[in-house]
Formats: structure tokens, sequence, C-alpha cells
């Protein structure tokens, strides 16, 4: 009886999820398969014909490669980096609140202001980071480092870990307050290293939120669109064309709405693989420790 | 008693409130009510289209004017966007590459039939092409705008240059001297990032040397003949070292910075540069050192070259309110109004290019070098899928300006993703 009162009460909400998500998303699904244009809703149905052409083009897989390797980079650098940050605001320190506090800046920037910033650092005749760079010795003259095919994406990768490795950071403080004090202590009056200690006492606690940051950090550069809009809208020689740019690209500036509504899919499918991947792989890996 | 009187007034007072309110709702509904899309970068400036529109405002009370201002870049896609929105645009600004997409979308509506012979005749022939697709108009042209050669005089005079140069590989060569006295290191700055502003460029060199874009049948045709010089001149000046290779990165206002900067000779740019980096102390290092001209020709094949850079206004085929959109757009482009305005766009009227106050006064050099080149405004191609083809060609021209390709293959394979091949 409750179980059903329960159910009544959530209707409201299931009503607005379907509207608000459900209804777009099967309309989304819809467009994929139709050779809609913007503007012109009554597209024709064409099957898998959008997907088929996806998977020839040269340029969707070019996107692809470009969303991954960002993805997969980036994730990885600010799991570490926002791992040992973490671990090292853990620590007694003096002025410890002061730097957790300064750790959140970069992360409650607006991405949009957080690109604009880097692309002056980034600036190849006034940069802030050429400047350094050439008066430390480092490189002999100004680079272009927005406009080099090479340098490009590694350059936006930079700009999205500053900002995004404190979420990681403060994720791993989160799960630290969860260690009994009494547990790290013990372990280390029984000899263990500092390695087997965070093996055995730290890892344990931290995993499923670090496993929860990895997951929506995954979810976030597989859709990254706002960092590489501002900063090289996909340039130079679409060195740096994520499946987010080519579907806007797609969708709203040539108008061919079911291709753009295919692609986006495809992005979401590929989330959906690397989230799952990722966490069947965790959870073996706390099983196993 | 006292308590019942004040009850009555207070309910007075409420009613009365009420019926104020309902008329000032029906004077509201009374009121046409005109949502605007403009752009908040070169050309008028958002200050310029704001006082513009409150003096038409003030001369019409019965009118309300919402202005909404987005980057360049925006526009586009917000105009093809608005089509299906309930609330869309009466006024909207568009660049001279869309009106074959807006025409054959049905996003703009067709106007050729307000147009006045005054305004036929009045207009350079040159900015309608910037509203016209097969032979009607989807508006009125509002900026008249071409790319421009912009030299420093002091870097050219401590080079010893003493002529301008009037064609690109004079061009080529003086920089050449600059940069071997080691004045400069990058003597040429051009806007060659990934966008519309490289395709400009490319246009203007296209047009020196004679190419096209596309043939009679509207088939690709930029991959052969001056096209393909004009992309390899491109190349070569990277190669040589006198085009700044950051250009891949430049959009036209980072050309304007490092120009104003004093960090390059030549610069190929709009003609907002010219006030900002002439006549603006504050944006600029070398006032009063800027000279511009028409961007050059190449000898055998042109004295000058251009790309039409002109910019229209238009009634997007859902607005209700077409009548006072038109109106509205005939003040804002009026000979009266642009005259009033040229301290950011030089006027596309015949006769304001005989006004002495404009020819003589801080803007003349640059309205000098409009008259010349308003003549022969060198149009990008009138494509239905313009967007298509300027990101093909945009992607494979750095192929090619990066050293990933060779200019006849870069050139090639935008022209077989253009066809589909």
């Amino acid at each position: 009886m409750l179980g059903r009162r329960s159910l009544f009460l959530l209707l409201p909400l299931f009503a607005g999820l379907a509207a608000v998500i459900g209804w777009p998303l099967l309309q989304t699904v819809w467009l994929s398969f139709t050779d809609a244009q913007l503007g012109d809703a009554t597209g024709n149905f064409v099957g898998l014909a959008n997907y088929a052409h996806a998977f020839r083009s040269h340029g969707f897989r070019h996107a692809l490669g470009v969303t991954i390797t960002f993805s997969l980079s980036t994730v990885a650098i600010e799991m570490v980096l926002g791992l040992l940050v973490g671990l090292l605001l853990d620590l007694p320190l003096r002025g410890r609140g002061i730097l957790r506090a300064i750790l959140i800046i970069p992360w409650a920037l607006p991405t949009v202001i957080n690109a604009m910033a880097w692309r002056v650092i980034y600036n190849p005749d006034f940069g802030a980071l050429n400047a350094l760079l050439t008066q430390t010795h480092i490189i002999g003259a100004y680079r272009s480092w927005l406009g080099d095919p090479g340098l490009a994406l590694a350059s936006i990768a930079g700009a999205d870990i500053w900002k995004t490795f404190p979420f990681v950071a403060l994720v791993t403080l989160a799960g630290l307050q969860n260690v009994p004090r009494e547990l790290k202590e013990a372990a280390y009056i029984d000899g263990a290293g500092p390695w087997m200690r965070f093996k055995t006492v730290i890892l344990p606690a931290i995993a499923t939120p670090l496993m929860i940051a990895a997951v929506l950090r995954i979810i976030d550069t597989i859709k990254v669109f706002d960092i590489i809009w501002v900063m090289t809208r996909g340039g130079p020689a679409n060195a740096t064309k994520s499946l987010s740019i080519m579907v806007y690209e797609q969708a709203f500036s040539f108008g061919n709405a079911g291709y753009g509504a295919a692609i986006a899919l495809l992005s979401v499918a590929i989330s959906v693989v690397l989230i799952g991947g990722y966490m069947r792989a965790t959870r073996a890996q706390t099983a196993s420790a | 008693m006292t308590q019942y009187r004040s009850k009555k007034r207070f309910f007075l007072a409420c009613a009365s409130l009420l019926a104020l309110q309902i008329g000032l709702a029906e004077a509201a509904s009374a009121n046409t009510v005109l949502h605007g899309l403009f752009m908040s970068q070169a050309g008028y400036s958002e200050a310029d289209v704001r006082a513009m529109t409150a003096a038409y405002v003030k001369m019409h009370p019965d009118v309300t004017v919402d202005l909404e201002f987005v980057p360049y870049e925006s526009l586009h896609d917000k105009i093809l966007l608005s089509k299906g929105s309930a609330n869309g645009y009466d006024v909207v600004l568009y660049d001279v590459i869309w009106p074959a997409e807006f025409a054959t979308k049905h996003i703009l509506q067709d106007v050729s039939d307000r147009i006045t012979p005054d305004m036929k005749s009045g207009i350079e022939p040159g900015a309608w092409t910037t509203v016209t697709y097969k032979d009607r108009e989807y508006g009125l042209p509002w900026l008249l705008d071409s790319k421009f050669l912009y030299y420093n005089k002091a870097i050219l005079a401590k080079a010893g240059i003493t002529a301008v140069p009037t064609t690109w590989p004079e061009v080529i060569a003086d920089s050449k001297i600059i940069k071997d006295k080691g004045i400069l290191q990058y003597p040429i700055a051009w806007s060659w990032s990934q966008a519309e502003a490289l395709i400009c460029d490319y246009a203007v060199l296209l047009n020196a040397y004679g190419g096209q874009f596309v043939d009679s049948a509207g088939a690709p045709a930029f991959q052969t003949g001056g096209g393909l010089d004009a992309l390899t001149f491109m190349v070569d000046s990277l190669k040589s070292g006198v085009s700044n290779p950051h250009s891949t990165e430049y959009l036209e206002e980072d050309v304007r910075r490092v120009f104003s900067a004093g960090q390059a000779a030549f610069a190929l740019n709009w003609s907002y540069m010219w006030a900002l980096a002439n006549n603006n102390p504050k944006e600029s290092k070398i006032v009063g050192q800027v000279g511009v001209e028409p961007a050059p020709g190449v000898p055998g094949k042109s004295t000058i070259s251009s790309v039409n850079g002109a910019m229209g206004l238009g009634i997007p085929t859902a607005s209700k309110n077409a009548a006072a959109a038109w109106d509205y757009i005939t003040y804002l482009t009026s000979q009266k109004v642009e005259d009033a305005y040229t301290a950011d766009a030089i006027p596309m009227w015949k006769s304001s290019f005989e006004e002495p106050a404009l020819m003589n006064g801080p803007l003349g050099p640059m309205a000098k070098a409009m008259e010349t080149t308003q003549t022969q405004l060198f149009p990008r191609p009138f494509v239905p899928n313009y967007p298509q083809f300027s990101a093909a060609l945009q992607t494979n021209i750095q192929q090619s300006l990066l050293g990933k390709a060779e200019p006849a293959a870069a050139l090639k394979a935008a022209a077989d993703t253009i066809t589909g091949d």
C-alpha cells in the first residue's frame, strides 16, 4: 500500500523527467534515423544511413580520435594529480585551510572564463607562458600554442586539467575523512610502510568516491565543447575538433539535424562503453584488494 | 465608522491601481515590439546601434525595439535557429555569404517589392550583392566593407622604402627588406585561423590572382589557376619567413593588436581597423603612423583586390511585424544615419563619398581606399551550402599553411569534400 502511495507521489517527478529528458531523447533518436534539416522538422526516414555515413566518414573517425585522446589523457592526469594533491592537503600542514580554499578557485571558475584566461596565457605574441618559457630559456622563441596542430590539443588539455584536478583533490579529501584514525595508527604500529598503508588502508576508503569522480569526468570530457569552442573552435586544421564540435557544426552550422543527432548519440554510446569498462575494472580491483 | 472609511479608501485605491494596470497593459499591447539581432564586433559598435535605435524610438513612440548583440561567430546559427522559435526576430543583421542559404531555406523575407528606385540608384552597386540572390532582394545593405592593405609608415621609412607597394609581389619584396634589416622578424600579419577570416584573406588573394571560387555551373574552381596561385603565395610567404607564422591562430582582432603594437609592417584587415589603429591612442601604439590602401593586385592579372565583406539587414519570414521592421531598417540604413556614424563604418551611399567632412576628415584615407575598392567588391560564392563550402576550404587551406599538404593537394581535397567525392 505504502509502495503504491510512494509511486503515486513520485508520478509528478517521473512526468517531469519524461517531459524534460525522455521526450527530447526520443526525438533525438528519431531524428538520427531521418535526413531532417534544421528548421525543417519533416525529414525522410533513412534508417541507419546516418550512422553508416558517420562510420565511413574520415571526419567522424578523426573527431572520435580527438575526443578519446582528450578524454583519456585529461582524466588520467587529473586523477593522479588530484589524488596526490588531496593526499598532500590531508597532511597536518600549516595554512592547510587556506590552501584548501585556494584549491577550489579554478574549479569554481566558469569554463568559458577559464578558456578565455588560458587563451590570453597562451597568446603567441603577448602571452605569459611564452614570456616565462623564453625568459627561463626553456624555449628559444615565442610559439603559437593554439595555432600548431601538434600542440593545440595538449594546450587545451592543460587548461582543462588546471580547472578540474581540484575537483578530484576535493573528492579525495572527502574520502580521506572516512578513514578512521585508529586504523591508520594500527597499520603504522604494525610496521606497514607508506605504500602498504596507502594500498590497504587509504585506497579502499577512497576508491568509490574516486570512481565516481572518474565517471563524472569521463562523461564531461567525452562531451567536451565549451573550452575547445572558446580556445580554437576545432582548429587548427581540425586538430581539436571533438565529437561535440562536430555535432554543433553538422546540426547548427550546416543544418544537418539528422546526421548531427546520429553523431550525438554515438558520442553518448562511447561514454557508456568507457564508463562501463572503467566501473568493471575498478570493481574487480576493489574486490581483489 | 472611521475604520469603514479607511477600508473603503483602501478598496478604491486597489480598484484604481487595477484599472491603471489594465490601461497600461492595453497601451503596451498597442505598441509594436521589434526584436533585433545585431553583432557586437566590427562595423557599427553596440553603442552606435543603441544610439541609432534610441533616436528611432523617440520618433516612433508606439514602437519598442529589443536589441540583442552576439559575436559574429554566433550570428548565422542564431538566425537559422530562430526559424523554429515562437518569439523570433523581426530584424536580423546578416553577412554577404548567407543570402543564398537564407533564401532557399525561406529564412528571410523577399523584400524586392519594398525597395524604392531612390534606394537602388543611391546605394553603391557593390553593396547590393550583399542582399541579392537570383535577382531578388532579401533585405537592405547596411555595412560596406572589404579587406584593405594597412602599412606602418614609420617601419617603411626606417627600411628606406619610399613607395607604398601596389602589387602583392612588391609587398613580399618590401617585407624581405624589412626582415633582412632586422627591423621586424615577421613583417606581415594575416587572420589565417580556422574561421571565415581565413576565407576572406584567401578571397582577396584569389581575386588578385584572377581566380574564381566556383565555375558557371557552381562547381568548385579554386583548385586550379588563380585559386591555386593564391594558396601557393600564402604558403611561400610563410616559408620565406615574411608572414607571421602565428597568423594560423589569428582572427582579425589579433591582427589588429599585433599591427597596433608596431609588430607588423603590413596587415590585411577590414575598414574598422583604421580608426582604432591610426586614431585611437588607447588602442594603438602607432597612432598617426598608419597608411591604408586598397588591397594590391598582381601584375598582368589585377590592379587591386578585394573581398565583399558587406552586411545587410533583413526580416525573418516568421516576423509578424514586417512593416514596422522594414520602417526601422530603412531608418538604420538611411544616408542621414550612416553619415552621422562614420567613426566605425564607411557609408554605402554614393553621394556620401562627395562629403568633404568624410573625405578630408580623420577617416579620409580609409574612405578614399573604400571609394576605389567598392566599385569591384569580390564576392565569396553564392552557394546555398556556403557553411560546408567554407568549412572544407578552411580545413584544407590550413593543412597546407601548416605544412601538412601541398597547395594543389589541399585544394583538391577541399573541392572533393564539397562535391562529395
